[in-house]
């Protein structure tokens, strides 16, 4: 268990709905949810949710921690905006299933090999380095992830596409060496890094 | 019409040689005719797309637009922050408002700025590309530039999830927005009001993380336009237009269809329809040929 795992279990001991409503961007909106299983039916993807938002929403006030964070279905969140469009309640849904994925994925219990998971932090981490998303290079590394063989088999399978693309010039092989970037990177880190202390430090403050 | 300046932001995917430097194009194209011009907010970062909530954290992301936002202010006052890409529109106005909403978050995305000497005022209004479009050219005025209608051709209107939803175009519906219809009758071609994949989601990012899930989607998608005899498919979304667009041939192995669907911006139909050739309407970028459009532009 991680230690800030630990340290929010400990803290909250009683109430998951209170550390959600505390912790995860737009939390405290589960306790208006009024179970009309509207948003149940929206998700492009919902057959493949064990647990749909409606469900997720009854877990936390009936205190499922573990089985809420470790569930893969906000993963599969497209967001579609469906839900929002439709909730009577007004429920900011997408950025609540964004904020349980990634209050999960902060305490380490976010299911390892979700594919979606992964992307989003190749993703991340893609874009931080020039500031701008490189296609090429989030494209080989998603490929890539299970290691060289199974790229190798992933970017044969794809290769007809990436021909097209690079025909069409929607796809340069140039990008893999440097490609687009904004100028002041070092900036914008330095600018992130700051906003991610300030975040974490609201977080590790309220555990 | 007098000049319309606005401030710009094209969003990762238009850049030169990246996957929607076709609707780049065109968008120049068409704002070129329209008398709009495109002030490109000068070292804009990556707005982290919706997909960036899965490291970046809520703060993070925000402060994210919260400098594209502020570096507008500065150098581009007093104009409209306007986006083509639906998810850089969207995530763009969400921090505008989250931000407008939250003082406490306002003053933290500030603090982050501060590290690099921006600060955000957040007086800017954050607008689509369409809304400029509908409301400020009008569908009239739009008419009026036209040389060569698109007669005789059937398209699909693919609106998709993000430029519809949760913001939308002021006055349209979720579940059946008009105005691509009516940009499509406006450039001489036939709309197909019946199409009821206009809003389905095509899966976004996991069209990349989750193919199979997807990819059944968008065969839907594209099944539905060639029941009702479309010729093309129409959309204002770059993501809408590559996921549905690049892999039909994957769908095709996939589930037995013979699509070859061509997926076109409406700022190609504009383009074509106010008389510009195929390179500048950038149909040379399409992976699946719009011919019936080359021809128009041929003529
Ligand atoms: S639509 Fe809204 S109120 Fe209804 S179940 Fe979903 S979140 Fe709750
Ligand atoms: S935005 Fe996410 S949670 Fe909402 S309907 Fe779409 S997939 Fe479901
Ligand atoms: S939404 Fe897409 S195009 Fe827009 S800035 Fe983000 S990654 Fe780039
Ligand atoms: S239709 Fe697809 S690409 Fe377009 S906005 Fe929706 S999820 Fe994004």
């Amino acid at each position: 268990m991680s230690d800030l795992n630990s340290a929010m279990t400990e803290r909250y001991h009683n109430s998951f709905l209170r550390e959600v409503e505390a912790n995860v961007e737009e939390g405290e909106w589960v306790k208006m949810c009024m179970q009309c299983g509207v948003c149940a039916g929206s998700c492009p993807l919902g057959n493949a949710w064990e647990h749909t938002p409606q469900k997720l929403f009854m877990m936390i006030r009936a205190g499922k921690r573990e089985a809420v964070l470790s569930s893969d279905s906000m993963w599969m969140c497209t967001s579609c905006y469906n839900c929002i469009a439709r909730c009577p309640r007004g429920l900011p849904i997408t950025h609540i299933m964004h904020g349980l994925a990634h209050y999960a994925k902060r305490l380490g219990l976010a299911p390892k090999n979700q594919p979606t998971a992964q992307f989003s932090q190749i993703f991340w981490d893609n874009l931080m380095k020039k500031g701008r998303v490189n296609e090429l290079k989030l494209g080989l590394s998603v490929y890539f992830k299970d290691g060289f063989g199974q790229g190798i088999k992933n970017a044969l399978a794809n290769k007809q596409l990436g021909q097209n693309m690079m025909k069409a010039k929607r796809m340069n092989a140039m990008e893999f060496f440097g490609g687009h970037s904004i100028k002041d990177t070092s900036g914008l880190q330095k600018m992130i890094k700051k906003a991610q202390e300030i975040e974490d430090a609201k977080i590790q403050g309220n555990s | 019409m007098a000049k319309k300046e606005v401030s710009y932001y094209p969003g990762c995917s238009s850049q030169t040689g990246a996957s929607s430097s076709n609707m780049m194009r065109a968008t120049q194209t068409m704002c070129d005719e329209l008398d709009i011009q495109l002030n490109e907010i000068p070292d804009w970062n990556c707005c982290g797309a919706s997909i960036g909530y899965g490291s970046g954290g809520e703060l993070p992301r925000l402060t994210l637009s919260a400098r594209n936002i502020a570096l507008s202010e500065q150098h581009n006052p007093g104009q409209e922050i306007v986006a083509t890409c639906a998810a850089c529109w969207l995530s763009t106005r969400e921090a505008k408002e989250r931000l407008h909403e939250d003082a406490n978050m306002f003053r933290d995305a500030n603090t982050a700025l501060n590290e690099i000497n921006l600060k955000l005022n957040n007086q800017t209004p954050v607008r689509h590309m369409v809304e400029v479009l509908v409301e400020d050219i009008g569908f009239e005025a739009i008419k009026a530039k036209i040389k060569k209608p698109l007669q005789g051709l059937k398209i699909a209107s693919y609106v998709g999830c993000q430029t519809n939803r949760p913001f939308g175009i002021a006055e349209e519906s979720f579940e059946n927005p008009v105005y691509l219809d009516h940009l499509i009758e406006s450039v001489g071609a036939d709309s197909i009001p019946t199409y009821e994949k206009k809003v389905q989601c095509c899966g976004g990012a996991l069209a990349f993380s989750e193919p199979e899930k997807s990819q059944e989607m968008i065969h839907g998608i594209i099944e539905a336009a060639y029941d009702h005899g479309a010729d093309l498919i129409a959309t204002p979304c770059p993501l809408c237009q590559a996921n549905v667009e690049i892999y039909q041939d994957q769908i095709n192995a996939r589930f037995g269809s013979k699509f070859n669907m061509p997926v076109v911006y409406y700022s190609q139909l504009m383009s074509v329809a106010f008389g510009r050739n195929s390179k500048d309407s950038a149909l040379d970028g399409q992976i699946i040929r719009a011919k019936s459009l080359e021809d128009i532009a041929g003529k």
